[in-house]
């Protein structure tokens, strides 16, 4: 069974909850620091960036921390290393890459790279459905996941496309905009019963997600799991405690905690 | 998705899915007004009546009189950008949107799209990086005198990329009232197809031009390269006439053995941006390099896929001129044809230049793409 099948079986109906970083930002000693303090938080998986020169999908708190990596001079080979380390401390975390369609391809060997490094799941940002399949058949090849997005305007025939090829679980994206804008809580509950009908795996909520109300109301349109990004990166920026947030975000994911 | 959208290997659409109904949408418009007769007139009437269409062929008088010039510089807007600007403002009309984005790097593109707000009466927001607003703040001017609303980008190298980095990730957020004039032959299909047909006008013209003043084909077809939209417009009818050279000229800034310079298919490697499989600027992490020209407009580490294309297949040959190559080209021109050209078309005309001295038996169509009253204060600068 794969970590996040394996994840969800044990979380056994709650919502997962997925913290995002960005890898070697600010540093790889920092960096390495950080992937600790949101498993030590509760966080279910963690999902990491590859730092990309021109991160179209993503907002301005992601972008600043791609560019400090790369200010620092974190290589692709690094984040490998950090995962492979993080990997060595964590057996059961699943870890999944979000990164650009560029710095996979620069690198012949990248999925074999990230499924030796301990990597379960791959999303392109920029590989929508309709680029998808090769990339996809490439991971399946070396045991590597491949996560595609839905978003709220994704119509029925290429979720059934993105229910073919995603695997660990489905990235979605319930409003329009970029990462690290909020919608407030405001998410479609349509794109879940879509989702289900297309055969594809478990929704996970990506955008918008910075707190407890926000993940709340996630479960509420339907999310088996959210990934909270912006927030902790920003949280980590200005030194925050970023366990401690990791650990408010991952308690308003019980069951108990839901009103809705 | 209609057709393929791939020149070769090259192309696709490579966004965040987010945008892929918007570029759906695109595409079948875009298909549709190609059969719609009514589409076809008010555009042909807008090139014609508001644009200038023909726009004329020169014979050079005082530089070697076997080089002809293609003036896109003496259409409205100053350059060649107005031939499809006006097109996708037909297409946003018919596809119901109310604001216009765009990128622009000299400013052409986005004094272009200034023009078309104005004129069909969208609200107009321009991405420009930081450092272009600074270099050319005489079209930043001209831009708000039209009513846009020109947005300074200071990420990254504060240049061209990263004003399409930012005109993608509002395009996220507003695609349903918005349209995306994007302004080369770039980007994800159905961009770099449907720019080339909307400046394919430009070859068309001067094709018939040159067989109506030499009674022949051109020997060789010359024009600059950044994103490689006057390039396509003036190339695409030629491409069947295997016997007419087809050369691109990329900006060689400083030199091609250094790192300052923008030329894309001369020292690049096949990677993703913006959109689309092609030539990038990149390190061999992938991460996108920065670049440098004199000229802003081929100030890009990326280029239209159909370029990466017409170089893999051979087609098409691409070289390079460097910044004092190009200066020399523009002085050359205002002193001996009394014609200020943009310091894009000047690397055009720097390689024809050349050209025509080797091989003076030919006949060379050089594209001018553009005019230079942008580059007149720049230009002050650098040749005092």
């Amino acid at each position: 069974m794969s970590r996040y099948a394996a994840m969800f079986e044990r979380l056994n109906g709650e919502c997962a909850f997925g913290a995002f970083l960005m890898l070697g930002d600010p540093d790889p000693l920092a960096s390495a620091a950080l992937l600790n303090a949101v498993v030590e938080g509760g966080a279910d998986m963690v999902e990491v960036g590859i730092p990309f020169s021109d991160p179209v999908a993503d907002g301005p708190v992601i972008q600043a921390a791609a560019g400090r990596a790369l200010a620092a001079g974190v290589t692709v080979s690094d984040c490998f290393d950090l995962i492979a380390e993080f990997r060595a401390r964590n057996g059961e975390v699943p870890v999944g890459i979000l990164t650009y369609a560029n710095i996979v391809m620069a690198r012949p060997g990248f999925m074999r790279d990230a499924a030796d490094a301990g990597v379960d799941s791959l999303l392109i940002a920029d590989v929508p459905a309709l680029e998808a399949e090769p990339y996809a058949n490439a991971m399946q090849q070396s045991g590597v996941e491949p996560v595609l997005i839905a978003a709220a305007n994704t119509p029925q025939k290429t979720l059934e496309r993105i229910g073919k090829i995603s695997k660990a679980y489905t990235y979605c994206v319930s409003r329009a905009g970029i990462t690290g804008t909020h919608a407030g809580g405001q998410f479609d509950p349509g794109l879940v019963g879509r989702l289900a009908e297309s055969g594809a795996p478990p929704p996970v909520f990506g955008f918008g997600i910075s707190s407890p109300e926000h993940v709340r109301a996630a479960i509420g349109a339907g999310a088996k799991g959210v990934i909270c990004g912006s927030a902790i990166v920003d949280l980590a920026s200005r030194g925050g405690n970023v366990a401690a947030f990791v650990r408010t975000m991952k308690d308003s994911t019980r069951n108990d905690s839901v009103r809705q | 998705m209609r057709l393929s959208g791939r020149f070769g290997r090259f192309g696709g659409c490579y966004v965040p899915e987010i945008l892929v109904p918007a570029l759906e949408q695109l595409e079948a418009a875009f298909l549709d007004a190609q059969e719609d007769p009514a589409f076809t007139a008010e555009l042909n009437g807008l090139l014609a009546n508001y644009a200038g269409r023909p726009t004329p062929l020169t014979k050079c008088r005082n530089l070697p009189s076997n080089l002809y010039l293609k003036r896109e510089d003496l259409l409205h807007g100053g350059a060649h950008k107005t031939n499809q600007v006006l097109a996708q403002g037909l297409l946003a009309k018919r596809m119901g949107k109310t604001r216009l984005i765009a990128e622009t790097g000299a400013g052409q593109h986005g004094v272009a799209t200034a023009i078309v707000g104005a004129l069909l009466g969208f609200e107009t927001v321009v991405y420009m990086g930081s450092d272009d607003v600074e270099r050319q703040q005489l079209n930043v001017f001209r831009m708000r005198l039209m009513g846009a609303t020109v947005v300074p980008v200071e990420s990254g190298g504060r240049t061209l990329k990263d004003a399409v980095n930012e005109a993608l990730r509002d395009w996220s957020a507003s695609f349903e009232s918005t349209h995306y004039l994007l302004g080369t032959a770039a980007g994800p299909h159905p961009f770099p197809t449907l720019v080339r047909d909307f400046q394919r006008v430009i070859g068309r013209e001067a094709r018939a031009q040159m067989i109506e003043h030499i009674g022949r084909l051109p020997d060789a077809v010359v024009a600059c390269v950044g994103g490689g939209s006057n390039a396509i417009g003036l190339f695409a009818d030629f491409i069947p006439d295997t016997a007419v050279r087809l050369i691109g000229v990329e900006a060689a800034g400083r030199g091609l053995d250094g790192e300052e310079h923008g030329a894309t298919l001369l020292r690049g490697a096949a990677g993703i941006l913006h959109g689309a499989e092609t030539y990038l600027l990149q390190d061999p992490d992938g991460q996108v390099k920065d670049t440098w020209s004199v000229s802003a407009g081929l100030d890009y580490p990326a280029v239209g896929p159909e370029h990466a294309h017409l170089k893999d297949s051979g087609r098409a040959d691409y070289v390079g001129a460097t910044d004092a190559e190009a200066l020399a080209a523009f002085k050359t021109l205002a002193e001996k044809e009394g014609i200020l050209c943009a310091f894009e078309s000047a690397h055009a005309l720097a390689h024809a230049l050349k050209l025509a001295d080797e091989e003076p038996e030919s006949a060379i169509l050089v594209g001018l793409s553009g005019r230079g009253d942008k580059d007149v204060a720049q230009a002050q600068g650098l040749l005092a």
